[in-house]
């Protein structure tokens, strides 16, 4: 696979309402054409990172302090969204942020914002194509759609947009197991097949490293381990503390729980 | 005896009743009884007939701004009709004291009570409405109340207006702007008290419930439509006790000043005074009045210079454009109002020469 | 009957002119959630500019009522600018509040330049547009007013329903982090919402200005009446601030006409309390999708 860096991010600390420090000095680098999970337990900014890259954190009150984000070799730090989103940068919200009172079709055409003018229909056919439910629902308003659709719908609005670079927050909130693997294998397709850079955060790390390339662990605003996925999948304390397995690499049940935690060894 | 508390440095509370507490430190309380000392002992003599009548209004305006923050502050609900509440108070005890023959200590209270109900009646919208839809019932409140007002010839003589008989407490006659002072602030006081009490108790976390999340609170088992009502009603409350207190200080009240500019100027007081905070609705009132009179001086001035009063320049056009920069203003520049500006003002010094 | 006919025709008549007042208002609502309190005073701003434009500096009608509405558009522009992007993502209490002392700063100007007085445009529409029905007349003003009605409602549904910028502008009003999320350019969008309402209402201004005169007060208690007619046909809907319009023109006007004068202007208002307590988001109003 091709590989040049997309995005790099040296260094960088986020500071909302001029106090409360969230990343404390978070590098990550992106290769092309690779998708990338950014994983770790609530709280460890990986939200706040995706919104470091595409601009939304300016909404928050929030500033990128130190460091610098560059994209394809232009500092992208601290600028607006909507030049961000014009670069081909594309964030999909945590809790899919549908809009609610447009349908289906209306949501999807709110992704060509970043190219208004230009025909989007042969676009609306292949989205239907990569999710076939919306097709039935084109009507439907987005309101009354269902946890899956919706989820389908953002992804489907983002990919409107032509992104080169695709930040997918926790697309698995909320879905039933069944629903996320079906997600999940239309990103990795849409990885293939478009050619498209996603960096994904997630809480199911065993499903993330699956179709991952590369992941980083984060906790506490800072990036504490890093490597491809499979070296990850084998590290005993990813094992323990993020796919819920014993270190010997058995599901873990109940009976066998010690009686002491294991330390995390990167701390 | 206990230890004196003075500034903590940070958050020290062991038990829920410190949390709870209105006054952080015996510092803040010692400074409420000099203030009190001080407002009701050397005011009144210090002050000429002309600021006390300005103090006077400040106290029955804040009275109303606490009921309307209550009601946009902790509990959400927009309304745009506090204006007609206020003269439905008005009315209420003009009618009282004349029709009925209620003594002074007996149709405030009465009045109140009227205005509450009235409140209620007008809050029953908020059966269904929430929101925009909401305010604008209110806002047709209003209306109908002012039309009622001026057109209800029997109940209200119409624009002929009413005439009170002076206030008297026990046969003593109290007709002096001094004694009214002592009126006026004995029950902003009051007010004020209730209102700080009423939302430490799970009434006032339940408007702040509401507030913050309507779904949210009815699924805790708050029923919010009762709750909604209340808050109508306390907020007219005040407003008519307010009500109450400035017809009897005008003595002759007509339907002219209830109208929807008198709700927008309460609103602005709410927000220019910090919305969520009682001390704050004083604050906005002592500005808004302020700012009334200060105009009324300005525009004093410049009509006696001789070419300007020829150019025909008037009060109202100069009044409107400076309470219109003045709430502009406040947005853009402290949304949170004066109560925050006291806020750091006041945790400058405490914090000074460290300020963080 | 005839004086039936003739109420319902001047209900229709006024009904068109308060839909139309209200579109411009609908418009903010739809992109922003803002209730605008100084639409009144926009209207009054765009009726001036035009007597302004037209009596005093002599233009022709074909040429000063486009300066005009360029001028509104340009002023809802600046009042965008200036006053309403500091508080994106505030909460829309304060932005409410802003746009009430807005009202008070523009009534305060007016009143300072103009005063109270009643002014009128010289006559400017040609007589041959009033339409004579039998006994029926209806004036080449309330015409003209009806036909421009119809075209901007149709315009604007149009543009909200089909065009791209009008589903970006929905998309604004009904999310606004996932719209900036897109790419949506949400300070254009406001600024455009403002810009083309300050059209409209300058635009309505100026028709209800040749009806009635034009007068500070009497135009900005116009712009309140704008609100049971936008909260009737439910506060997002283009086809409803005209249909709510029409119901409140016709109300008044019987009323006046049957009933007393005086209740005349609470008749609205009552008929929207009752209504909204059966429909609690007006007639044509979305519902609100709350799911928790």
């Amino acid at each position: 696979m091709e590989s040049g860096i997309l995005l790099q991010l040296n260094n960088i600390s986020v500071v909302y309402s001029d106090v409360i420090q969230v990343l404390k000095g978070v590098s990550l680098s992106v290769e092309e054409n690779r998708i990338v999970s950014l994983l770790g337990s609530n709280g460890a900014g990986k939200t706040t990172t995706l919104k470091a890259i595409s601009g939304l954190l300016k909404t928050e009150n929030g500033k990128v302090t130190d460091g610098d984000i560059v994209y394809r070799e232009s500092s992208i730090q601290n600028s607006p969204p909507e030049t961000i989103t014009r670069l081909g940068i594309i964030q999909v919200l945590e809790g899919r942020q549908p809009f609610k009172y447009l349908t289906i079709e209306e949501n999807l055409r709110v992704g060509t914002a970043t190219r208004w003018g230009k025909p989007y229909k042969k676009d609306m056919e292949l989205i239907y194509d990569y999710f076939p439910p919306l097709k039935e629902r084109r009507k439907t308003l987005a309101g009354y759609c269902s946890g899956g659709e919706l989820q389908m719908l953002v992804m489907g609005r983002a990919l409107m947009a032509h992104p080169k670079l695709l930040l997918l927050d926790e697309p698995s909130l909320g879905l039933a197991p069944l629903v996320v693997k079906e997600i999940f294998a239309i990103i990795e397709r849409i990885n293939r097949e478009q050619g498209t850079t996603i960096i994904l955060v997630e809480q199911n790390a065993g499903m993330a490293l699956q179709i991952a390339h590369y992941g980083y662990i984060m906790e506490n605003g800072r990036i504490v381990m890093e490597g491809s996925s499979a070296d990850l999948k084998e590290n005993p304390d990813i094992k323990e503390f993020y796919l819920g397995m014993g270190a010997s690499g058995d599901a873990k049940s109940y009976k066998d729980v010690k009686s002491y935690k294991r330390r995390k060894r990167w701390l | 005896m206990r230890k004196l508390r003075f500034h903590p440095c940070g958050n020290f509370n062991e038990r829920y009743e410190q949390e709870l507490t209105i006054f952080e430190t015996d510092f803040g309380r010692a400074s409420l009884v000099v203030g009190l000392v001080i407002l009701f002992a050397v005011i009144p003599y210090a002050s000429g007939p002309y600021l006390l009548y300005v103090l006077n209004m400040v106290a029955i305006t804040a009275i109303a701004a606490i009921g309307l923050n209550i009601l946009i502050g902790f509990t959400g609900l927009l309304s745009l009709g506090h204006g007609a509440f206020f003269g439905v108070g008005a009315y209420a005890a003009a009618i009282l004291a004349t029709d009925a023959g209620f003594p002074f200590l007996l149709a405030v209270p009465s009045a109140g009570l009227i205005t509450a109900m009235v409140g209620t009646l007008f809050g029953l919208p908020s059966w269904r409405l929430k929101g925009l839809y909401l305010t604008i019932a209110t806002l047709a409140g209003q209306f109908i109340i002012e039309y009622l007002l001026v057109h209800w010839e029997g109940l209200t003589k119409g624009t002929m207006g009413i005439v009170l008989p002076g206030i008297s407490i026990f046969g003593m006659a109290l007709d002096s702007d001094r004694s009214f002072f002592y009126i006026a602030y004995i029950c902003l006081i009051v007010m004020t008290l209730l209102a700080v009490n009423l939302m430490r108790t799970s009434y006032g976390r339940a408007f702040i419930a509401i507030r913050d999340n309507d779904r949210a609170a009815e699924g805790m088992g708050i029923p919010i439509l009762s709750y909604k009502l209340l808050s109508f009603a306390i907020s007219s409350f005040y407003a008519g006790v307010a009500g109450a207190l400035w017809a009897y200080y005008m003595i002759s009240i007509t339907t002219e000043p209830f109208n929807l500019g008198l709700s927008v100027e309460y609103i602005a007081m709410v927000i220019i005074g910090g919305l969520g905070s009682i001390v704050g609705s004083i604050y906005g009132a002592l500005f808004i009045v302020g700012l009334n009179e200060g105009l009324r001086w300005l525009t004093g001035i410049l009509m006696s210079v001789d070419m300007l009063s020829s150019m025909g320049l008037s009060m109202a056009p100069l009044r409107e454009i400076a309470f219109g920069a003045a709430i502009v203003l406040f947005i853009l520049l402290e949304p949170r109002g004066l109560a925050e500006v006291w806020r750091i003002i006041r945790s400058n010094f405490r914090l000074w020469p460290f300020s963080y | 009957m005839e004086f039936f006919i003739q109420l319902l025709v001047n209900g229709l008549s006024i009904g068109f002119l308060y839909g139309l007042a209200a579109m411009g208002f609908v418009m903010i609502f739809k992109a922003s959630s803002v209730l605008n309190f100084a639409h009144g005073e926009l209207m009054a701003l765009g009726a001036f500019v035009f007597l302004v434009l037209i009596s005093w500096a002599g233009l022709p009608v074909y040429l000063a009522f486009p300066l005009a509405l360029i001028g509104c558009f340009i002023l809802g522009f600046v009042v965008e600018r200036l006053f309403l992007r500091p508080l994106i993502g505030e909460p829309l209490i304060y932005v409410i509040m802003l746009t009430v002392g807005l009202a008070s700063i523009f009534k305060g100007i007016m009143l300072f330049i103009w005063g109270g007085n009643l002014y009128t445009f010289p006559d400017f529409l040609p007589a041959g547009l009033a339409i004579h029905w039998g006994s029926v007349n209806i004036p080449p003003v309330y015409v003209v007013s009806i036909a421009i009605g119809l075209i901007f409602l149709m315009l604007f549904g149009l543009f909200f329903k089909y065009s791209s910028q009008g589903i970006y502008m929905r998309s604004v009003a009904d999310n606004q982090p996932a719209a900036l999320s897109l790419g949506v350019h949400v300070r254009k969008v406001f600024a455009l919402s403002w810009a083309i309402a300050a059209l409209v209402a300058g635009m309505s201004g100026i028709v209800l200005g040749t009806i009635n005169g034009i007068n500070v007060h009497d135009l900005s208690s116009i712009g309140l009446k704008v609100f049971p007619v936008v909260i009737l046909g439910g506060l997002d809907s283009i086809g409803g601030a005209v249909i709510g319009g029409i119901i409140i023109g016709l109300l008044e006007t019987f009323t006046g006409g049957y009933l007393s004068t005086s209740l005349r202007d609470v008749v609205p208002y009552m008929a929207l309390v009752f209504i909204l307590m059966v429909k609690p988001y007006g007639l044509f109003g979305l519902v609100e999708i709350e799911r928790v």
